[in-house]
């Protein structure tokens, strides 16, 4: 399950790191996630989730996608319920606790169509964080005489060869590539993130390849004035797409709120009928549009600006 | 000063858990009740109360009417005081700055053990449930305040999966696990208080809610609960509490 040290260093200097420009469409970067590849996946929940690029993914009809994930929503549906996704470790996997529990993940996984690998939310954080640290394995201190431990086989117990305490040694997570969507960037890669973090630093740094999205595209002249904002540097980042409102209908920080009325239009939808209501979502709104700014319209732009006006006057307090 | 027709459940949850808190204290709030129970208490008793959110969130300030959906979303870094990663925040834990973890639960046992992951067998599972997200590092790390709903199939002799530790199978069985630090301290529920036996670590009754009896309670619970010597009468939610509660939560997104 751990990859070796030196094939993932090889994978990093196989690369052009030089800075140079890389923006591209949303149809380009999808094309470089192949079928099988391991796909990590930015954001937690709600917010900052890379839709426009999983939206693009689902349009390509990858395949057999393993996928990783703080805390998955109804990103997770989509790959499930499109045949994309067949494994996900995630700590948790439903649309949103004001939602009940996704019937498209019970459907597909206790069916044994999909596997669900549940880790700790901070196991999660921890693997990525070996990852990016080019270690194979960080100690906790949590999971530890958990049933959700005794899942994870991956995971190890030892005693500390210093105090003798009990540690879980949690494997080193290396995505093939990491999805992410950020406020800003230049078109290198240097990324510049608003508001929470959640796992994307090291999510990036464990990854083989970043592809960003982006709610803009800026200079490389304002990185430079602010170079302190910047936080994933841009010789991470195979390619940038810039994508308004990529996140919809979920939230971006200081962009949008999430698009509550669709999401519990969505909701209500597939946990009425997993497969058919999945279906009919996916065919309305993924395979229909001609594009990201149609799917957009098919929102409504009355609905797009309210989640707006939301997102920007959140820290008007 | 209300009776019990003048509140409903969760706002009898949220009053009572927030009472349980402590000025100066850090707590590690997961959303829905317990973020409207740290938030009445900063409010009315604890002003140096902070608050902690898993997406990544030091010290908060909740606005009436603006609660979020979740633990992760630019509603929970309203007028913060630090913003960090997830795995940076879930880290203070571990590193023992969190004085107490609250959260809500869906299936707790005699050992306080919660399950949010499976009904059933985990190979051949009735019910996929979400999954831990990070109540397995909270209650394996700090001491834990849970507020849930008491009825019988929540209230189980074992939990059909170990999702987020109580004292897993009582007495030492937690520390020797590798978890010597934190543990449950109250289970809040809609007719009382409850904590845990010093030594063999089953649940027993702290406190009942004015007008609950023993024989409900024990009704209401799937396995023999413990009956401390000085049982007491909880205080109704005062008008002060359901008011600062309802103009928290005015569209009853937690409170219903």
């Amino acid at each position: 399950m751990s990859q070796s040290y030196l094939d993932l260093r090889r994978k990093l200097s196989g690369r052009d790191r030089s800075l140079h420009e890389k923006v591209v469409t949303l149809e380009e970067a999808a094309a470089l996630v192949k079928d099988g590849e391991s796909v990590g996946i930015g954001g937690s929940t709600l917010s900052r989730t890379p839709m426009a690029m999983i939206w693009a993914l689902i349009r390509g009809r990858k395949k057999r996608l393993a996928c990783s994930r703080g805390i998955t929503s109804s990103e997770g549906d989509w790959l499930l319920g499109s045949g994309a996704c067949e494994h996900i470790q995630t700590s948790w996997f439903s649309q949103g606790i004001v939602w009940g529990i996704s019937k498209v993940m019970r459907h597909y996984v206790e069916s044994g169509k999909v596997r669900f690998d549940e880790w700790s939310h901070m196991a999660m954080g921890m693997r990525y964080r070996a990852g990016a640290m080019g270690v194979p394995f960080l100690p906790m201190r949590s999971m530890l005489g958990s049933d959700v431990m005794k899942q994870r086989p991956e995971a190890r117990e030892m005693d500390c060869p210093f105090t003798g305490d009990k540690l879980l040694l949690v494997p080193a997570l290396n995505p093939d590539v990491a999805l992410i969507h950020v406020q800003r960037c230049d078109a290198y890669g240097n990324a510049q993130i608003d508001g929470l973090q959640f796992l994307d630093i090291d999510l990036a740094m464990a990854a083989t390849r970043v592809i960003l999205t982006t709610e803009r595209i800026v200079s490389n002249d304002q990185i430079r004035r602010a170079p302190d904002q910047t936080k994933i540097p841009f010789f991470a980042v195979e390619a940038v797409v810039e994508v308004p409102f990529g996140c919809a209908p979920h939230e971006c920080s200081g962009i949008n709120e999430p698009l509550f009325k669709h999401m519990d239009y969505y909701t209500s939808l597939v946990n009425k009928e997993p497969v058919k209501g999945m279906a009919e979502y996916l065919d309305r709104y993924v395979y229909g549009p001609k594009s990201w700014t149609d799917y957009l319209n098919l929102l409504g732009l009355d609905h797009l600006l309210e989640a707006a006006r939301h997102g920007r006057s959140v820290s008007n307090a | 000063m209300p009776s019990a027709a003048d509140y409903t459940a969760s706002e009898l949850l949220a009053v009572m858990s927030s009472r349980l808190l402590k000025d100066g204290q850090i707590v590690f709030a997961g959303v829905g009740i317990p973020l409207l129970a740290a938030t009445l208490a900063q409010g009315l008793h604890c002003p140096g109360l902070t608050i902690l959110f898993e997406g990544g969130v030091i010290g908060p300030v909740i606005e009436p009417g603006k609660l979020p959906p979740s633990t992760n979303e630019q509603r929970c870094t309203i007028r913060a005081n630090m913003v960090l990663s997830s795995t940076d925040v879930l880290l203070l834990l571990q590193r023992g700055y969190v004085d107490v973890g609250f959260m809500g639960g869906a299936q707790i046992d005699q050992h306080g053990n919660l399950n949010s992951s499976f009904i059933g067998d985990p190979a051949h599972p009735k019910t996929r449930l979400p999954g831990t997200g990070g109540g397995n590092d909270i209650a394996s790390l700090a001491h834990m305040i849970v507020a849930m709903k008491h009825e019988k199939r929540r209230f189980v002799e074992s939990v059909d999966f170990v999702t987020s530790p109580g004292y897993l199978s009582g007495n030492t069985t937690r520390r020797d696990s590798g978890l010597p630090a934190g543990g449950m301290y109250r289970v809040v529920t809609d007719l009382g208080i409850f904590g845990f036996d010093g030594k063999t670590r089953r649940m027993n009754v702290v406190a009942l809610h004015a007008g609950v009896t023993r024989d409900q309670v024990q009704d209401s619970t799937g396995f023999e609960l413990v009956f401390n010597p000085n049982i007491e009468t909880t205080q109704h939610p005062t008008a002060a509490e359901l008011g600062f509660l309802r103009k928290l939560d005015p569209h009853r997104l937690y409170t219903a």
